[in-house]
């Protein structure tokens, strides 16, 4: 704290985020999306829980096909299922696999990317020829193979779970049903996040703050703990949620090919799938989750280049 | 240069040889076998045919043999199909080739010259609009776009059809899908590019001496801002002759894509193999193309 600031309070609260955020709040589509977002996010999360829509599992074979209607607002599918309730319980699924995915790949890629850049030489060329070869392995079938490896060891977990609470049957069969395909897309999506990570710590070691670190004798696993990761947050950020749309996207794909989430879950993958079917008969099937669907992808696009912008003026192209 | 070329081929075989070694463990890790599908057979003949693709050794063993094969020029036999992978990837290969081409060659013709386009006029009318449509286009998935082009553009233009793969006409659909969610990343790779070149000294040198303003763009802004986009262009080419698999389905298109999603359910050891190395190939030769252009591109990469 100098004499400057002190006699100077305007320039209190001028942090890299409060000006971040000021830049964001310029940005006319990022704050659109991240209203979305909002809305999506409350939705799917907040309004299933006060039980106002209908379960989206039961079936009601007289009630197929029905058009949107005081007590279906948005209709009903092929075994009669109300669609609002598959969108809004769909949409947990697919923004968990987001969040999940994405959480699991900033992990991996922070870690393996400081190391390698903190360790340069030998080691940092090792384990970046790694990733350009992981780079070179087809996404989708290696996250087919490993989910499907994940999901046979889950499934003795599964059974174990439910013999030592089998009230929470469903709850545990929904979560282990899923649990392998968030990681599976999490573990193999890290490459990224690692250059990233890799390319910060290789700009942040050079400078004074580090150097003054190392003479003070503080071991490695300090300095990058404290003194570099904190340093990388801005860029981390906003390559995580450019990250979440594409996860989103994966598992909807997988969801699409009757290899990601299976029933009775539903997901907008499965909707999307399902309604591709009934295209020509009731488009409105098909149509309403799209729309959902690439309304939120696009809200998480533009957040995330909105956030780029903000956070790293110096990236923003423009 | 050719010893960069060959320096990079090698590290190519590596490359490949990895990725054949990460299938080949991880389709023989998963539960079940190519025989364990749904058509059950005796005991006995599930031990011969085993016996038969060499199943019962150890993995360790497997890879040996299986490498003496490829060594021979063989990929071996698919089990579940009965039939020789090569001759399986040589029935594919083409309609995945030609859906390839016409889709790379409509991402390139539409987004780059919109790249370009909003680069130049930066922050105007034209620059927010094709951003926009860049955004949608990467945020709407194939599986959205394919069905409502089968559904609603296929119905109403006479030559094209819903769905197969008999003459041109029908690459245009598939192709146009394939295309259009390329194109909108290479319009923002493009523009990111040339706004990055826009801004350097020869640019502006290049106009302080008086030359025209499109000579500047055309002769010394392209050939540096397209850089980006030409290094997205060769993997991303690999990319869509192998992961159509989605276009390939709706649009009945009898492409190879099917035979990675297919091959992994089925476990079907030898054909998934066989596609990876296919693939592993095609993206080695992707990035050397891209890296030569590149080169070519660039006078500071060529020392």
């Amino acid at each position: 704290m100098s004499k400057e600031t002190q006699q100077q309070p305007i320039s209190k609260g001028h942090s890299l985020w409060s000006d971040a955020w000021l830049r964001l709040k310029k940005n006319k589509m990022a704050m659109a999306s991240l209203v979305v977002l909002i809305i999506v996010g409350v939705l799917c999360f907040i309004v299933p829980a006060f039980s106002i829509i209908a379960d989206p599992n039961t079936q009601d074979l007289n009630n197929t096909f029905l058009s949107p209607n005081s007590s279906n607002w948005l209709g009903t599918d092929q075994s009669g299922r109300d669609l609002l309730a598959r969108l809004l319980y769909g949409g947990q699924i697919s923004l968990l696999v987001g969040i999940v995915a994405t959480t699991v790949s900033v992990i991996i890629g922070l870690v393996y990317g400081a190391i390698a850049g903190y360790a340069g030489g030998k080691t940092d060329s090792l384990m970046m020829r790694i990733v350009d070869i992981l780079y070179g392995l087809p996404f989708l079938v290696l996250v087919i193979l490993f989910s499907l490896l994940i999901s046979e060891h889950a499934k003795e977990l599964t059974d174990n779970l439910v013999t030592r609470w089998p009230e929470q049957e469903v709850f545990i069969k929904k979560f282990v049903n899923l649990v392998p395909l968030f990681i599976a897309i999490g573990a193999l999506g890290w490459l990224t996040m690692a250059r990233v990570a890799r390319a910060q710590v290789l700009t942040l070691k050079k400078q004074e703050f580090v150097e003054a670190a190392v003479s003070l004798g503080l071991s490695h696993r300090r300095i990058l703990l404290r003194h570099i990761m904190p340093n990388m947050l801005g860029p981390i950020i906003v390559y995580a949620t450019l990250t979440v749309p594409g996860f989103v996207l994966t598992e909807a794909t997988l969801s699409f090919l009757g290899l990601g989430v299976e029933s009775p879950n539903s997901s907008w993958g499965i909707l999307l799938s399902e309604g591709a079917n009934y295209m020509e008969t009731y488009p409105r099937l098909l149509v309403i989750p799209s729309i959902t669907f690439c309304m939120t992808l696009l809200a998480l696009n533009f957040l995330g280049d909105g956030l780029r912008d903000a956070l790293d003026p110096k990236a923003a192209k423009d | 240069m050719l010893r960069t070329v060959i320096s990079r081929l090698l590290q190519g075989i590596i490359v490949v040889f990895c990725l054949l070694l990460v299938t080949f463990m991880l389709v023989r890790l998963m539960p079940g076998d190519p025989f364990s599908g749904e058509k059950a057979h005796a005991a006995h003949i599930i031990e011969k045919n085993k016996e038969r693709f060499h199943l019962d050794k150890s993995n360790s063993e497997q890879f040996v043999v299986y490498l003496g094969l490829l060594a021979r020029g063989n990929l071996g036999d698919s089990p579940v199909k009965e039939q020789p992978v090569s001759k399986i990837i040589r029935h594919s290969f083409p309609a995945s080739l030609i859906l390839g081409i016409a889709g790379i060659s409509i991402a390139i013709l539409i987004g780059i010259p919109a790249g370009i386009l909003s680069a130049l006029r930066k922050n105007s009318y034209i620059d927010y609009s094709t951003m926009v449509v860049a955004m949608a286009g990467i945020s709407i998935p194939s599986f959205v776009v394919a069905p409502l082009l089968a559904g609603h553009v296929a119905t109403r233009i006479p030559f094209l059809k819903v769905a197969g793969w008999g003459d041109p006409f029908d690459w245009v659909l598939p192709a146009l899908t394939l295309g259009l969610a390329t194109a909108a990343y290479l319009a923002r790779i493009t523009r990111g590019g040339m706004l990055e070149v826009l801004n350097q000294d020869y640019i502006r040198t290049a106009h302080a001496k008086g030359v025209r303003p499109a000579v500047v763009v055309t002769k010394h802004a392209i050939r540096g801002g397209i850089i980006p986009a030409v290094a997205y262009i060769g993997p991303a080419f690999a990319m869509l002759i192998t992961g159509s698999f989605i276009i390939e389905t709706i649009f009945q298109v009898p492409g190879m894509g099917q035979h990675f999603v297919n091959a992994t359910k089925d476990r079907d050891y030898f054909l998934l193999q066989g596609v990876v190395i296919l693939f592993g190939v095609l993206i080695v030769f992707a990035n050397l193309v891209a890296d030569i252009v590149l080169a070519m591109l660039n006078p500071r990469i060529r020392a």
